[in-house]
């Protein structure tokens, strides 16, 4: 032992905390090497301006559906109908275009994330005072939404000439090259990161996804912190919704449907455990570029695009076990140097 | 021994016990399980009166067809539920099985063979969830979000965009046959060879009682000589099998190998079994309920096309049905807990203390 | 209601009258009364199922009680939470801490009251620059920096001392601390107690250990099934006192040890080793033989008997029943060649809670009592019968839920379960923990009874009465090690207690 200070930060805790961001790090490492993989078979998938256009902005909305994701499974719950949610939400953004001509777009992001937020809230409500775990509630409500949104579209669908040029130049507009859909998503990512990280409601989802009976027992309000966590998940798949309809222009009764999918993938992908407690905005966010990005490079790598399902298959349980391993590993060094001193 | 008498409540008499508090009729018919048969039974009541054509036997005859592969995975599916596990890949496994048996056949192998070499695919594809759960020691909810990629990925990879339709017509006409002269699908036939397996396997047999012990208390199980691993690892392969075998049926019935063949499945499969009265946290459940969970929604769809409402309508009500059903009976639970505890207020009335 | 002797001139930091709870039926808590002083160590004893810890739960706001004052500096106060009772200054740590395993020690100490500064930015500086000065105040070494997992029950609770300090907490509650602690972590936890009494705190000090209440408390008070029996002043007071009014008669007269005549070796373990459990255990348990298993909780008995039993894994050593060798990690296999197990925690080992009677009891034996591989509810509820009728379990019906069950008859369907399989050896851990006295005879005489037909038993228990009362022979272990063997006619409390506590000299 080296001289006593009031600091005694060992060497082992220094590795482990390297561990967390390590995982993070290892995840942008395979996503810059998928990058590197595919713009080395056609240089024009980075260096070429739609190449460049394409690699930020295919990710945008999973992104921001994942950073909602994200934030429910580490509280040890699931939302599994935030792809209904993004679907409904799309549609009610063209709706309101059609219905209220001139609308201000500000007006249209706002209505649809709030919209988006109330859908979280029945499911947050449904968990925190039902106490029915979270994957039936949502999986109910993944139908019930799309029921809805079934219902209300029919067979009918909005088109592209139904929206204002103004609302879809952002789903294809720049800013200094970056295309304004990244933009929002990052904006996103920063703030959901920097409270995720930084503040008390932050670090209490962590501390109910690590363990719910500890958080009780402390006196956390459990049920307050769950409304938030879905309500964020709602909105966020809100927001996905205005950007989807921007982006694609055209919206069926369809639009997301096997998205919660993607983002729990992305989610796991990127380091967040389903069992809670463990993994940050940031890991769910380059898991789910990592994903849409492996998509376009695949074809470009000689490997047909039918292929890219089996791809997402095997990197998440690739990034489930290799979590596993390391946890295994973290637990025998943490009573190793338990033993020590 | 005098003083052990004297610390001992006497046990004047010798006690008798019953075999049940309350009486059969109770205990067969206040269940979860017989609140979703008598659903079904007045839902088909209403649909045969009011709504034209339900009452025709070809009705009959598409419910079954339709619900079949949902029927045979819901088997399988409650097993596992019950032990609180979960399988989302069991719809990837019916789609794989179904590109292998139609690109088998596409290579010149007799179909026979192809069902087989599907089958054991599916059967691999269980092994490697319950490895991955039972030994790596994974929550199978993340497990499986992973298989169900991968085995969907390996469908679609296999035939693209493409579809095999090439299937011996001997065998798609027996997919579709009916029982003599009756609307009843000959396909009824190895469903309920099946589920007579299954309903002795979980409520008849020293298995079926690890598996509710598993479900209810894993610890408990483990300690009194439950094998949790082998019994796990044993369902998720029964499970692949059962998909398998649905995605061979699925394959004949729409004379029809493709890659996307039953995407979205495992939830209504899911929502299925909930539905029929299975705990997410198992321990809870049984057979005949998940049996009339998976027709109510089959009946409520049928009815609703036939009604002419948007067949998509269902998704509504089996989103409804399933959030009212678990809510209802967490409600149900919390009002015998009030009944049982009366709220006795504190006699010093006072705020708390800040 | 006699009032506490030598009560200062000051209210009572906290005081509690008459309080009752009751679950369903059941009654926990009959007359719960406490009062305990600023400045003062106060102990709370009295045998398990006493209603200690429904007391200390109300307190800390997890139940409420159904009638009762309760008050706070001469406040009434009526808790709904565990953040009301945390709100007024008070701190509870539970035998089992509970952190969150995931952050590290600094959240643990903070989470849910973090010094924050602008837009709610937790101030991690302040928060790292306090855990130091409260680690340094309570002499640990802990790295603030790690998370929660992996570190021992001692600091863990050195930890929620530390959340407890930082809280300013006015009454501290210490549920058992010292359970699970080395003797230097003891004298530790001792000196902090003392200094947190001389800065004017009110400390409440659960233990089952008299040396430790005698030199540590102030005031002690007495509960006994669910009632407030005395309090009094420790300087006023002796164990055999305490002792018994905790068990209101004459602990002699508990234990119906018959004689029996020891024959041959049935279970025979050596030198089974788990890393960082257990080290080179060797026992022997013989025909007719009931062998006590003793030492502090912590010190790796349970976990011998599990890897016994084969639910848990161990490195090296062998188990051997009646000559032949019991394969490790296979309960099925030690069950077939009749071993038996019941378990130390009832509920999460034991039970199956939320099931009946009749397939508790006949979980264990359900292979044997299929025919053909078919298993009925017939089946189940004969064999059930016969066990609960033995037993005398006090349920009207074979198909209740055995949750709803008092802890005694919980018990007894446990041991029943275990019995069917007709084991020759049972090993049974706390065999009488949480249950009535009532039953608590009843096991005892039943043990007693099995041992005289022939069976072998291995007995863990933590209550040493218990052990001195039953067992032929007394093994003792201390930090996974077995470091005393002594016979019945010698042993004593001292020398068991003492090799439960001092590994360096062995005493036989």
């Amino acid at each position: 032992m080296s001289t006593a200070t009031t600091t005694p930060t060992s060497n082992v805790t220094k590795r482990l905390g390297a561990i967390g961001k390590a995982r993070e790090l290892g995840i942008l490492l395979a996503l810059v090497i998928v990058v590197i993989a595919a713009t080395a078979a056609n240089p024009n998938f980075l260096f070429s301006a739609d190449g460049w256009r394409d690699l930020l902005l295919t990710p945008s909305i999973l992104v921001l559906v994942a950073v909602g994701q994200a934030i429910v499974l580490i509280t040890r719950n699931v939302d599994l109908s935030v792809g209904s949610v993004l679907g409904l939400t799309a549609y009610l953004t063209g709706r309101l275009f059609i219905d209220f001509p001139g609308i201000p777009i500000i007006v249209v992001f706002v209505i649809a994330v709030a919209f988006g937020g109330a859908l979280g809230l029945i499911n947050g409500a449904l968990v925190a005072f039902a106490k029915v775990p979270a994957m039936v509630i949502t999986l109910g409500t993944l139908y019930a939404y799309r029921g809805i949104n079934v219902l209300w579209t029919g067979s009918d669908r909005v088109n592209a000439s139904d929206l204002p040029k103004s609302f879809l130049a952002l789903g294809t507009e720049q800013f200094l090259t970056i295309p304004i859909l990244t933009i929002i998503a990052l904006v996103v990512l920063v703030i959901a990161g920097w409270y995720m990280k930084n503040t008390r409601g932050g670090r209490e989802f962590y501390a109910i996804g690590s363990d719910p009976a500890a958080a009780e027992l402390y006196g956390l309000r459990v049920t307050r912190r769950l409304l938030t966590a879905f309500v964020l998940s709602g909105a966020l798949a809100g927001l996905g919704g205005v950007l989807y309809a921007a982006r694609y222009g055209t919206i069926n009764s369809q639009a997301g449907s096997g998205w919660e999918l993607d983002a729990v993938g992305a989610a796991v992908i990127g380091g967040v455990a389903i069992v809670g407690g463990v993994g940050s905005v940031w890991g769910a966010a380059i898991g789910a570029v990592l994903l849409l990005t492996i998509n376009r490079a695949l074809p470009i790598l000689g490997i047909p695009d039918f292929w890219q399902r089996a791809v997402v298959g095997v990197l998440i349980i690739g990034a489930i076990v290799l979590d596993r391993v390391l946890a295994v590993r973290q637990k025998r060094k943490l009573i190793e140097a338990r033993d020590d001193s | 021994m005098s003083s052990i008498t004297e610390t001992t409540p006497a046990p004047a008499s010798v006690r008798r016990y019953r075999d049940y508090d309350q009486p059969l009729w109770k205990r067969v018919l206040l269940t979860r399980e017989m609140a979703i048969i008598a659903l079904l039974v007045v839902v088909v009541i209403i649909a045969t009166m009011t709504i034209r054509g339900f009452g025709q036997p070809i009705t009959l005859t598409y419910l079954i067809l339709d619900v079949t592969p949902i029927l045979l995975i819901a088997l399988p599916m409650t097993l596992i539920m019950i032990t609180g596990e979960i399988d989302l890949s069991v719809a990837s496994v019916v789609g794989l099985s179904s590109v292998v048996t139609g690109v088998l056949i596409n290579g010149g192998v007799p179909f026979e063979i192809a069902a087989v070499v599907a089958l054991l695919v599916g059967g691999i594809g269980g092994a490697i969830n319950g490895f991955l759960v039972t030994v790596v020691g994974l929550p199978s909810l993340a497990v499986t979000i992973g298989t169900l990629a991968l085995f969907r990925g390996l469908a679609v990879g296999l035939l693209g965009t493409t579809a095999v339709t090439d299937f011996p017509e001997f065998w798609t006409d027996l997919a579709k046959a009916k029982l003599g002269a009756t609307s009843i699908p000959l396909a009824i036939i190895p469903f309920l060879v099946l589920l007579a397996i299954f309903a002795v396997l979980l409520h008849f047999t020293p298995f079926g009682r690890g598996i509710y012990a598993i479900g209810l208390s894993k610890e408990t199980a483990a300690f009194s000589g439950v094998d949790v691993g082998r019994t796990k690892f044993i369902l998720f392969v029964l499970a692949g099998l059962v998909s398998a075998l649905a995605g061979i049926y699925y394959t004949l019935r729409f004379g029809s190998a493709r890659g996307d063949n039953a995407t979205g499945m495992e939830l209504q499969v899911i929502a299925a079994v909930v539905l029929g009265g299975v705990s997410v946290f198992g321990g809870r459940g049984a057979l005949h309920g998940v049996i009339a969970g998976v027709l109510l929604i089959g009946v409520l769809a049928s009815a609703l096309r036939l009604a002419n409402v948007t067949s998509d309508v269902i998704n509504i009500i089996t989103g409804a049905l399933l959030v009212i059903s678990v809510v209802s009976s967490s409600l149900l639970a919390w009002l015998r807990t009030q009944r049982q505890t009366p709220a006795v207020k504190p006699s010093a009335e006072s705020g708390a203390a800040g | 209601m006699t009032i506490p002797p030598g009560a200062p001139d000051r209210a009572p930091a906290l005081e509690l009258r008459d309080i009752r709870k009751s679950f369903g039926a059941v009654v926990a808590l009959r007359s719960g009364t406490i009062e305990v002083h600023a400045g003062s160590i106060h102990a709370l004893v009295g045998e398990n199922g006493a209603g200690k810890s429904t007391l200390v739960k109300i307190i800390a706001g997890l139940y409420r009680r159904d009638a009762g004052e309760f008050r706070l500096e001469s406040a009434d106060v009526d808790f709904t939470s565990t953040a009301d009772s945390k709100a007024a200054g008070i701190a509870v740590i539970y035998q089992e801490p509970t952190l969150f395993p995931d952050l590290s020690v600094t959240e643990n100490v903070f989470m849910g009251r973090q010094p924050t500064g602008r837009f709610g930015r937790i101030d991690r500086n302040a928060m790292r620059t306090e855990v130091d000065g409260l680690f340094q105040r309570l002499g640990v070494r802990i790295d603030p920096d790690r998370p929660a997992d992996g570190l021992s029950i001692a600091d863990q609770q050195v930890i929620e001392i530390a959340k407890a300090i930082s809280l300013d907490a006015k009454v501290l509650i210490m549920d058992e601390p010292t359970a699970a602690l080395s003797g230097v972590e003891v004298d530790r936890l001792f000196q902090i107690a003392r200094s947190l009494r001389d800065e004017g705190r009110a400390i409440i000090f659960i233990s089952h250990r008299f040396d430790e209440v005698f030199d540590l408390c102030d005031t002690v008070t007495v509960m006994r099934d669910g009632a407030y029996i005395s309090t009094s002043r420790i300087v006023d007071t002796s164990v055999d006192e305490i002792v018994r009014q905790m068990v209101g008669r004459d602990v002699t007269e508990l234990f119906p040890k018959q004689e029996t005549t020891i024959g041959g070796p049935l279970l025979e373990v050596e030198g089974l080793t788990s890393a960082g459990v257990f080290h080179d255990i060797s026992l022997t348990v013989r025909s007719g033989e009931i062998v006590g298993l003793a030492g502090l909780v912590g010190a790796g008995r349970s976990e011998v008997a599990r890897a016994i039993f084969g639910v848990d894994h161990y490195q090296s050593g062998t188990v051997h029943l009646n000559g032949k060798p019991v394969p490790a990690k296979s309960p099925t296999a030690a069950m077939r060649l009749g071993l038996a197990l019941v378990p130390e925690d009832r509920r999460k080992q034991g039970l199956v809670l939320d099931s009946s009677v009749a397939r508790n009891t006949t979980l264990a034996i359900r292979e044997q009592l299929a025919k053909f591989g078919i298993i009925t509810s017939g089946f189940e509820n004969r064999a059930a019968r016969v066990w609960a009728s033995r037993l005398e379990v006090k349920t009207n019906a074979l198909s209740t839920v055995a949750g709803t069950l008092s802890g005694g008859n919980q018990q007894k369907v446990v041991l029943g379960k275990w019995l069917a399989t007709e084991p020759t050896v049972l090993i049974i851990d706390e065999p009488t923990r949480g249950i009535d006295v009532g039953t608590k005879a009843e096991v005892h005489r039943l043990l007693s009874e099995l041992a005289g037909q022939g069976m072998g038993i291995l007995m863990i228990s933590s209550e040493l009465p218990e052990v001195l009362g039953m067992a032929d022979r007394v093994l003792v272990m201390r930090e996974g090690r077995i470091t005393a063997e002594i016979d019945r006619s010698d042993a004593t409390s001292e020398n068991v207690m003492f090799a439960a506590t001092h590994a360096e000299e062995q005493h036989s």
